[in-house]
């Protein structure tokens, strides 16, 4: 069993423990997303990070240009924060809501693009399978993920 | 479970015609199943963005879950507009509509 890399440290801060290479590995996925959103937020990876507000079109036109830069803004600051924290021992709590966003999207993009469904079975890649790579990186943002999710419920 | 749903702020007096009334249909914000966002994360946005407490967010997860959809907010047309965004910058599938 791999030790928890993050855990509740009070009053919202948590404590980020992460290996080198795991810390490179994110660097690496979120400056992709981060290019991506820079060069082709319109990217069909990318549509579940921009759902629709409305049914009808001209509601939903107005209400993605009233939004649709504030949306972008947060997500990229989100993922800043991320870049900029990877290998602290502490995260404000500030900082751990921008994980907290910034690591959601990351699965959301690449989840999208391995057309992961709610039945994935990640505990049993096949490393014959050409998506296992991506899987197994997608298994282990959910992973991160949950224990921040833990950490911050603990103390709501 | 629609019992869970805070009660819509809307003014209760008579409509003087169809028009007022329209208007005054509250706005209702629906969040849609999806493959990817935990379930632990979901409940976690409910409480943070609505206040909501940990049972009745969790009630809303798994409405969301299990029924397809659940209905998280609803108000005015600018309260929902707002709730909608901030679902929307948390990565959760939420749309809004006239009930």
């Amino acid at each position: 069993m791999e030790p928890r890399r993050i855990e509740p440290a009070g009053n919202g801060v948590v404590r980020l423990r992460l290996p080198r290479e795991e810390q490179a590995l994110l660097l690496g996925l979120t400056a992709e997303l981060r290019a991506g959103l820079d060069s082709a937020p319109d990217d069909p990876s990318l549509r579940r990070l921009f759902p629709s507000a409305y049914d009808d079109e001209q509601d939903e036109r107005a209400y993605r240009e009233l939004m649709s830069d504030s949306l972008l803004d947060g997500r990229r600051e989100a993922l800043d924060v991320l870049t900029e924290t990877v290998g602290s021992d502490l995260l404000s709590a500030s900082e751990a809501d921008s994980w907290l966003r910034a690591l959601n999207d990351l699965r959301l993009a690449l989840g999208t693009r391995l057309d992961v469904q709610e039945d994935s079975l990640l505990d049993q890649l096949d490393p014959n399978d050409p998506e296992s790579s991506g899987l197994a990186v997608y298994a282990y943002l959910s992973w991160l993920q949950e224990q921040l999710v833990e950490a911050l419920s603990a103390q709501n | 479970m629609a019992s869970t749903v805070a009660p819509a702020e809307v003014e209760v007096d008579q409509p003087r015609d169809a028009s007022d009334f329209e208007l005054d249909r509250p706005w209702i914000v629906i969040v849609w199943n999806d493959p990817i966002n935990l379930m632990s994360y979901v409940t976690l946005v409910f409480q943070k963005l609505f206040g909501y407490s940990k049972e009745k967010a969790t009630q809303l997860m798994l409405q969301v879950h299990n029924e397809g959809k659940a209905v998280v907010s609803s108000g005015t047309r600018e309260k929902a507009e707002h709730d909608v965004s901030r679902l929307h910058a948390h990565g959760l599938w939420a749309t809004m509509r006239q009930d």
